[in-house]
């Protein structure tokens, strides 16, 4: 049942002319990024070269490459996951879900996976554009990898945001603003906050860095978890919560 | 020979109806004591009904009487205050996710993903409700036939038309051969034919399973229902057989029609007439007492006094009369 809605949600998103151009922008911006930071290393890299250590191009080229990403998807999910639920309000298609033999959790799960599955596809092409640089030099494959999985936590936490802020209204862009301030906010609170403010612990983006600079953290994986499971079960009341109030 | 297996299949298939009228005395909805407020606002008192198979139920009612609230309570969108609903047995409440897949629900807006092709959606709709993959296939192309889709198979459900839209919304409600089939104001939108289209599946589902309508058209309850049930303000305040309903406002009353009429005045004499209504020079619209020999002793003068009666036609109320009789009733 959930592949069944993740699968339809998908197929709906892929039905959209806007899913393609929103793609195809984004790869482009991506595209774009990644060259100029090639072209920057590239024109440093003999000075680079004297230093004792000097960083590689995985670090002066996919990290930043990556943290823009997760800036831009930041802006972006709340514009994906407003639809999520807020639609199938408006247009009273939620009835059909909720008239059918699914419950609450696989609704919910199915819609998160859905998405996730299609911004997946969307930043699968971070790596593979780093991917490239294997031609001409040796990949730090560690750093790589702790980027992707931060990027995906990352991902997952947002959509989880994005979907319970859908489930509160009937309008798709006030959840889309809503999410979006929420998530501005959190971003805010990360680089307002003075050094050792406990603030920056909230953001999502502050625990990103330690991925994003190579360093796997089991407390910053577990708070991408966690923030990921409380939005998921939130929006499970919120539908539940329907039944109730109408 | 031959006779006696036409005899033998002649009493099978007259005696398979009775067997099947056995089957159908089981109960497969059943709604208890529900009641449901929204904020401080009651919507729903106490209300109960229950549908047995091949049956087809109307919920007949004016607007805002919680026809629609009452569905959503039956079809699990909405839950009640208090209550309880068994679907073919099963608690809705307790096994919601067992009792949902024998329900086959039309909202009164149909739920429609307008970016999908009626393929996709219908097979979504049937996979939803827990059908295996591979009896989708021909269920879709059943249903298709049934109400009428074949053309429209291929095309995106934004771009058909009010009256196929509809048709999609029943469709999605049918594929998966519920025990249970919901359809609020399933004619709403459709043209003449299509509505008499609608009519005759109703009809038909009401064969296999049970069907519970809710209208505000008194001709639908009329042509497809076998029972009533006439909400108002959140009450069940009538329920009989749609046949019952129409004798329920008895009028007592002739049409006739006189070529030589006499005045007015000696028609309102005769004994038992209530009113006398002239529609035109020669047609009287008569009422009298209910059980009298008014008829009778009308023909005796009309030939005695050669009026000449051409046309005596008793007068039938409208189930229209017989509703506002009814709500009228339990107003006062």
């Amino acid at each position: 049942m959930m592949r069944l809605i993740a699968m339809r949600e998908l197929r709906s998103l892929f039905a959209m002319p806007s899913t393609w151009f929103v793609l195809a922008a984004l790869q482009f911006i991506f595209a774009w990024f990644y060259l100029a930071r090639l072209e920057a290393f590239l024109e440093i890299q003999p000075q680079l070269a004297q230093l004792a250590n000097p960083p590689g191009a995985t670090l002066t080229v996919a990290a930043p490459l990556f943290n823009m990403a997760a800036l831009l998807l930041m802006m972006l999910v709340p514009i994906f996951t407003m639809r999520l639920i807020a639609e199938e309000r408006r247009n009273q298609t939620l009835t059909l879900l909720l008239s059918s033999p699914v419950s609450e959790g696989q609704i919910v799960l199915g819609k998160f996976a859905g998405l996730l599955a299609f911004l997946l596809l969307l930043i699968a092409a971070l790596p593979l554009m780093i991917a490239t640089l294997a031609l001409g030099t040796r990949l730090d494959t560690g750093l790589l990898l702790s980027n992707c999985s931060g990027l995906i936590l990352l991902t997952a936490s947002y959509v989880a945001l994005g979907l319970y802020f859908s489930s509160l209204t009937t309008q798709p862009v006030i959840a889309a603003i809503g999410a979006l301030a929420v998530l501005a906010g959190l971003w805010l609170a990360d680089i307002g906050a003075p050094a050792e403010s406990a603030w920056h612990q909230l953001s999502p983006l502050y625990h990103f860095q330690n991925f994003n600079s190579g360093l796997l953290d089991s407390s910053d994986a577990s708070y991408f978890v966690l923030f990921t499971t409380v939005f998921l079960l939130l929006t499970i009341k919120r539908l539940q919560n329907n039944r109730i109030y109408g | 020979m031959r006779n006696i297996l036409g005899y033998i299949q002649g009493y099978l298939q007259l005696s398979s109806p009775l067997t099947l009228s056995n089957a159908s005395s089981q109960i497969t909805l059943s709604a208890q004591n529900l009641s449901r407020s929204f904020a401080a606002h009651r919507v729903i008192h106490d209300l109960s009904l229950q549908l047995l198979r091949g049956e087809v139920l109307g919920l007949l009612g004016p607007n805002g009487a919680g026809k629609s609230t009452t569905l959503q309570m039956l079809t699990g969108c909405l839950l009640p205050d208090s209550g309880r609903i068994e679907i073919c047995g099963i608690d809705l409440q307790k096994k919601p996710v067992l009792a949902k897949a024998q329900i086959g629900y039309l909202p009164e807006i149909p739920p429609l993903y307008r970016e999908c092709n009626v393929d996709n959606y219908l097979t979504f709709a049937a996979r939803l409700r827990g059908m295996k993959a591979d009896d989708v296939t021909a269920a879709l192309l059943q249903v298709k036939q049934r109400c009428g889709l074949e053309v429209a198979g291929k095309k995106i459900i934004s771009t058909l038309s009010k009256g196929y839209q509809q048709r999609t919304g029943i469709a999605q409600a049918i594929i998966h051969q519920p025990a249970v089939i919901v359809l609020d104001e399933p004619t709403v939108g459709l043209d003449p034919a299509q509505i008499r289209d609608v009519r005759q599946l109703i009809r038909d589902l009401g064969n296999s399973s049970s069907v519970i309508l809710s209208t505000h058209l008194l001709g639908e309850v009329e042509s497809v229902c076998d029972r009533v049930q006439i909400m108002q303000h959140g009450r069940l305040i009538y329920s009989d057989s749609s046949a019952g309903m129409q004798h329920y406002a008895q009028i007592s009353g002739h049409l006739i029609s006189l070529r030589k009429p006499p005045a007015l005045s000696e028609l309102v004499k005769i004994h038992g007439i209530s009113s006398v209504e002239q529609t035109s020079p020669t047609e009287f619209r008569i009422m009298h007492a209910p059980e009298t020999d008014t008829v009778n002793q009308l023909l005796s003068l009309a030939a005695q006094y050669d009026w000449q009666l051409q046309q005596l036609t008793p007068l039938h109320a409208t189930l229209e009369e017989t509703f506002v009789k009814i709500t009228k009733e339990d107003a006062q």
